[in-house]
Parts: C-alpha cells; sequence; structure tokens
C-alpha cells in the first residue's frame, strides 16, 4: 500500500480518507476495499521515513484533519518505484510441493489433487466473472484488474492441464 | 419415461476410435452424460483430448461406434442422417468455432433458413429473426453478408441461428475459439443470459473463463471424463477471489 498512496499525492496534498476514495473509485468493486485504519498506519509510517509531511488542518464542527503531501525524498521513492519493472508471478509453489509429493506419502492421489485444485480454481474464475459483469463498464482499470486476475487463472488451469497430462501417463 | 422428467440428453457407453494415417485415434473412450433440463454443462480439457468429438456425437454430427443417445428420453439408436438433420433443426440448436454461416445469404436468410426448413410460415420465421436479432444487438446488419462482419457479429448471428427453433438443447463446440477477449466476453454474456431463461446449454471449450459461466464443469482428457463438478458460486475453501485480486507493493 505505501507507493500506490504516494503515487496518489505525486497529484497533489490530500487527507486520508480522501485517498482511500480515490483508491476504491480507480479500481471499483474488484479491488477488496481498502481498510482505512490501514492507510492512516501506512500513512504515518510514510511521514516517519520523510517520504511525505502531514499538515493539520483546523476543521469548523470537526476534529483537524492530517493533509499530507509528497516530499522531495518521496518524490524521488516514487521515481525509483517506476524505474524497476515488477517481479514475475510465482508458480502455485505450495499446490507443487503437495503434487510432487505426493506418490511418496501414499497419503494422496497426484489426479484428485490436480482435480479438487481445478475445482477451486473454477470456482474462483466464476466469482471473478460474476464480478466483472456487476462492475461499472466504463471503469476499464478495474476491468483490467478483473481480467488479469482471470488470466492468470487460466494459465494455472493450463499448467493443472499439462499435469494432468503427463502423470496420467504415469498411471 | 414421461417428457418432462427425462434428461434433455443421455448417452451411455459413447465410443468412438478415428482411423486415419498412422495409428487408430480413440477420441472417446466410454462416456456416460446425463444432462438435466435447464443446466449449463461446459466440458473442458486440452485440445486432442476428444471433446469435439463427443460434442459431434451428441448432435448426431458424427456416429458413435458403440453407446447409444437419447434425447429427451427418446432413443437415437434408429434414427439415420435424415432424421439427425430434422433433428437438429428441432430439437438441437449448435454453433461452431468458425460459425459455419452460409457466406453468400445475408444475416436475415442465414437465421431464417432453419425456421423455414423447420416448416415454420414465413412471417412468424421473420419475427423470430428479426426478436433475434434485436436481442443480440445485430438489428440493422440484416442485409449484410457473413464476410462483412466482424468474428463476434458472426458468432452472434450464429447464435441467432441455432435458436430460431427454439430448440431445447444448444451445443456450443469453442464458441470463442476464434474471436479476442472482447468477443469471448460477449458469447460469455450472451450464453449465461439464454441459460437464465431456462436454456439448457452443453458447451465445449478450452478456455476456463467460458467453462466459469457454465454451473457444472465436466474436465474430459484422454476420450474419458476424469472430473465432473458442479460449481456452486459459493466461497471457495482458499483465499479465493481476495487472493487473486490482491495488489501488494
Amino acid at each position: 500500500m505505501r507507493l500506490p498512496l504516494l503515487a496518489l499525492l505525486a497529484r497533489g496534498p490530500a487527507h486520508g480518507y480522501e485517498l482511500k476514495q480515490d483508491l476504491e473509485q480507480l479500481l471499483g468493486s474488484a479491488y477488496p476495499q481498502p481498510n482505512v485504519g490501514q492507510i492512516y498506519v501506512t500513512l504515518g509510517r510514510l511521514e516517519k521515513s520523510g517520504l511525505i509531511e502531514g499538515e493539520d488542518v483546523e476543521q469548523s464542527s470537526r476534529p483537524n484533519k492530517k493533509v499530507y503531501h509528497l516530499t522531495d525524498a518521496g518524490r524521488e521513492a516514487l521515481r525509483a518505484w517506476y524505474e524497476e519493472t515488477a517481479d514475475e508471478p510465482r508458480v502455485r509453489d505450495e499446490f507443487f510441493m503437495k503434487l510432487a509429493l505426493a506418490p511418496q506419502t501414499g497419503l494422496a492421489d497426484q489426479i484428485a489433487l490436480i482435480n479438487k485444485q481445478r475445482r477451486q480454481y473454477l470456482n474462483t474464475m466464476r466469482e471473478l466473472s460474476k464480478l466483472a459483469a456487476a462492475e461499472d463498464r466504463d471503469n476499464r482499470i478495474a476491468h483490467l484488474l478483473i481480467e488479469g486476475a482471470m488470466l492468470h487463472l487460466q494459465a494455472d488451469l493450463d499448467w493443472l492441464e499439462r499435469c494432468q497430462e503427463e502423470l496420467e501417463d504415469l498411471q | 419415461m414421461s417428457e418432462s422428467t427425462a434428461p434433455v440428453l443421455r448417452a451411455e457407453g459413447l465410443v468412438k476410435t478415428h482411423y486415419g494415417e498412422g495409428a487408430p485415434a480413440h477420441a472417446v473412450r466410454g462416456v456416460d452424460l446425463s444432462v438435466a433440463r435447464g443446466e449449463f454443462v461446459a466440458i473442458t480439457g486440452p485440445s486432442g483430448a476428444g471433446k469435439s468429438t463427443l460434442l459431434h456425437l451428441l448432435g448426431g454430427l458424427q456416429r458413435p461406434d458403440k453407446g447409444s443417445i437419447w434425447l429427451d428420453g427418446e432413443c437415437t439408436d434408429g434414427y439415420d442422417e435424415a432424421r439427425w438433420a430434422v433433428e437438429r433443426r428441432r430439437r438441437i440448436g449448435i454453433v461452431f468455432q468458425f460459425f459455419n454461416l452460409v457466406s453468400d445469404l445475408s444475416v436475415a436468410d442465414n437465421v431464417e433458413l432453419p425456421a423455414l426448413l423447420a416448416g415454420v410460415p414465413p412471417k412468424q420465421a421473420r419475427a423470430e429473426r428479426e426478436a433475434l436479432l434485436e436481442e443480440l444487438g445485430l438489428t440493422g446488419k440484416e442485409r449484410s453478408i457473413p464476410g462483412e462482419l466482424s468474428g463476434g457479429e458472426q458468432q452472434r448471428v450464429a447464435l441467432a441461428r441455432a435458436l430460431v427453433n427454439h430448440p431445447p438443447l444448444l451445443l456450443a463446440d469453442e464458441p470463442a475459439g476464434s474471436l479476442d477477449s472482447r468477443g469471448t466476453r460477449e458469447v460469455m454474456r450472451l450464453l449465461s443470459r439464454f441459460h437464465q431463461r431456462g436454456q439448457t446449454i452443453v458447451l465445449v471449450t478450452h478456455d476456463a473463463r467460458l467453462a466459469s459461466a457454465a454451473d457444472r464443469v465436466i474436465s474430459f482428457f484422454d476420450g474419458r471424463i476424469v472430473d465432473d463438478a458442479a460449481l456452486d458460486g459459493g466461497p471457495s475453501s482458499g483465499k479465493g477471489i481476495s487472493g487473486v485480486l490482491e495488489l501488494k507493493d
């Protein structure tokens, strides 16, 4: 959450609740709603490390709110973030170890493991489809997020298929 | 068995082997399957697993070496080509990966043809066609020929053609196989919509996104059913959706 908050502040100063709303609007219902407490905690940490600065703004009928802005160090951190490419997604390593070790344990059948895992992925895929159908058509970012998740899941399902092809031949 | 309670489709002991050059290909190796009225079943598996052959057997486009198929409780063992052709107009609608539209007929004629062949009066065929094309967002394309339409549009015409006689069963063979991501979503949305209205659908696809629109997914490997799972739509046992959508630093 740290760098996305910095990125939102690059546009101009904002307070915590505004940032939560910005995130929600950007990502739509697809993204698990950011917890406002978590946002305040992260903002506190960012301030401590000198990447942002907060200023108390008096409000007439409510307690003061804190408006944050990016510091030079914060802008630098953000620039560095954009410089580097992101890590590759990881293989589902826990499932892979289960599958690889199953024959030695005698406790699980590999094909049954694959089938069980596939059912779970398919159910999640179904939930993603429903989410995509419910999401505002015009929110392209939200749709790209859901589509990205679906394509990753599709790749995992394709890989399960490969596992099944190879392992069925052995049985 | 009364018509209303019999499965729309039932198959028992289906076997189909292709003999070509080289070793015989055992495309379907003993398949039992029952599809209830209103069900949406997806058959998934790698290419070459025999799932398209299975669909062709179910639609009478190929004949099994062994086994039998029942439509609405009626055994099809004695059906000849002509009878299957009639059933594909009356009881079974089919859409294919490459649309298989008649290339020199207009969109309107492509959709009306199966209705006219089934003996529907021209006026009614036209009304059915108009309603379906409107529903599928193709109003204004009636006079186009298939080659003038995008892939997604052609598949929607094919869907209209398949449904014009209100067949109890819709078979779809990789209906998004030659479409882009947007076309795939469109086909998915339409299949879901017809399903919600009670259309029974059997879909063959290697695309898990498409398969996840179904409420039952059959995994097909090497000519056999290896898993048959109802998608309950309930929360999955893992982290599910929040796990795959979680964005991290």
